[in-house]
């Protein structure tokens, strides 16, 4: 089979499972890296993917449906979700639709992070806009637990920093309204707290300068 | 027309001076480079001083090794930032006074920008996505409207810190990468450190202390070089497959001091292949910092009209990668 998507670190694979449509995500070994790393990564990242998938569901955060896990194959099974990449329309968007898409991204990160799951990896690669009113979330494979406000803000500051990259043209609006959706959904106080740590990771970077 | 830029980099332990033109021909390359005393790590004002006390020969030794009379120099440029405070003061006061005395325009050149810039010189890189790795930077970046832009970043220490810290607090020799490239390539044994990646970007200071605590457990030295540079490089490797994936640049280019180390290079060639992108790694010669990296970003600078006046030319010991205004790249 050939892939549909090729990924970063897994193919994945369009099927049919009891008539259902399926994604087949197999994290494939990488040569690059010595095999024992390469083999603990690709099943502790598999294993964490479900879990914090479906605990994320829980949590009434769209994720995919996790149908097979297969450990040493590294392999997941998981519904197919219909929709569209932000990364590819959020350029696009008027930006009274963007505002209402972001603040929904910022809702849907503050209930992971209300029952302390942290995503790892939030880009706009990593969500897809469904029927134009639902956010999935996909991509758990760096995610973890933790109630740390450090956590939170590394993950906050990665999103930030995909948007400045990446979508560097509405980079201010966009950021400032998931901020919006998460002080939303997490509280004022919390949101306060989290974003600070936002902006004290950042000044910990390289050369950035809290005169600047 | 020819012109002739004669480049100035002070920025850390390298004062270098080259002498380039703006067809790309690097007609000299002269450096000095200040060695702080073992088991040391660099001393701002001592290394400032040993760039003041060498400047002088520097500077005649690339317009000798060019064959260029002073007046046939068209711009002088110097590195500007980011770096040591005391470092780049020496260069841009040489630059200053050159510029001056001969009456010349100057230019600021950002010296992370230099290492993208005197990569693509070298490779014929065009539209990159670039792995810039050194003693001052962990980055990965592709340009856009103006900008270079950064999609991973080290969050803590560089890769350069990194093998540094670790070398000087085991005895061996500074700069840390190449000594702890020549001990790991006797180890085989993978020890178990820890593995941070966050996203694109990498957090190295927890590698560092958990390497140390295996070194003091007695745990052997080879076999500990091999796995932190397999650990440390793996992650920035992996970083770099993801701003890859996402990017879906078709060109990848490795550049900075630590673009030295064949390891990290097969690595970056095999995430190249697998995502149909060109490999380039920078000519070894310039991957440490060097005189020619700055006047080569100079006379591009210098072409697309930027230039600045000698008394608002300070220097920016923060200047950060993507905060240059870049005027000479389509």
């Amino acid at each position: 089979m050939t892939p549909f998507k090729k990924g970063a670190e897994a193919n994945l694979y369009l099927d049919d499972w009891y008539g259902r449509k399926v994604v087949i995500k197999n994290r494939v070994p990488k040569v690059y890296r010595h095999p024992s790393l390469d083999y603990k990564l690709r099943v502790s990242r598999t294993i964490r993917e479900a879990e914090n998938m479906h605990e994320a569901r829980k949590a009434s955060v769209p994720t995919p449906i996790i149908y097979i896990i297969d450990k040493e194959n590294s392999t997941l099974v998981m519904e197919y979700v219909q929709g569209t990449r932000i990364k590819e329309i959020l350029d696009q968007l008027s930006s009274e639709e963007r505002d209402k898409v972001c603040q929904q991204i910022g809702r849907e990160i503050g209930r992971l992070h209300n029952v302390s799951l942290i995503h790892g990896d939030l880009t706009t690669s990593n969500m897809i806009r469904v029927d134009d009113d639902k956010i999935f979330l996909i991509d758990f494979g760096l995610s973890f637990h933790s109630q740390d406000d450090e956590d939170k803000g590394v993950d906050l500051h990665l999103m930030k920093r995909a948007l400045d990259s990446t979508h560097y043209r509405c980079a201010h609006e966009t950021m400032r309204s998931i901020a919006v959706g998460y002080e939303e959904a997490v509280g004022k106080e919390s949101a306060s707290r989290v974003l600070r740590k936002v902006r004290e990771i950042e000044y910990r970077g390289r050369y950035f300068s809290q005169r600047a | 027309m020819r012109r002739l830029c004669l480049g100035i980099e002070s920025t850390a332990h390298t004062f270098g001076v080259s002498v380039v033109s703006n067809d790309g021909v690097i007609h000299s390359d002269v450096r000095d480079i200040y060695v702080p005393a073992a088991g040391r790590g660099i001393h701002p004002s001592e290394a400032a001083q040993h760039h003041n006390s060498v400047a002088h020969n520097v500077i005649l030794g690339a317009l000798k090794e060019a064959g260029t009379k002073p007046r046939e120099i068209d711009v002088i440029a110097f590195s500007c930032g980011p770096g040591l405070g005391p470092c780049l003061r020496v260069g841009a006061t040489v630059a200053r006074a050159l510029s001056v005395y001969l009456r010349r325009p100057l230019v600021l050149v950002n010296h992370a920008l230099a290492h993208i810039e005197i990569g693509s010189l070298t490779t014929g890189a065009r539209d990159p996505l670039v792995v810039l790795v050194s003693g001052g930077h962990t980055a990965i970046a592709a340009y856009a409207e103006r900008r270079w832009r950064i999609y991973g970043e080290t969050e803590d220490i560089t890769l350069g810190n990194l093998f540094d810290m670790f070398a000087r607090e085991v005895g061996l020799a500074t700069p840390g990468g190449p000594e702890v490239e020549k001990m790991g390539a006797q180890g085989k044994e993978l020890i178990d450190l820890p593995y941070t990646v966050k996203g694109n970007d990498v957090a190295y200071s927890g590698l560092l202390s958990a390497a140390l605590r295996e070194y003091r457990k007695g745990v052997s030295l080879y076999d500990l070089c091999f796995s932190l540079q397999e650990v440390a490089f793996s992650m920035m490797a992996e970083a770099a497959e993801r701003s890859l994936a996402h990017t879906e640049k078709k060109e990848l280019l490795l550049t900075g001091g630590v673009a030295a180390n064949k390891r990290f290079q097969s690595m970056l060639e095999s995430i190249a292949e697998d995502h149909n992108a060109r490999f380039f790694a920078v000519d070894r010669r310039f991957s440490g910092d060097s005189g020619a990296q700055i006047a080569w970003n100079g006379i591009l600078a210098f072409q697309s009209g930027v230039t600045v006046k000698v008394e608002e030319s300070l220097v920016k010991p923060r200047w950060r990668l993507d905060q240059v205004d870049v005027t000479w790249r389509s």
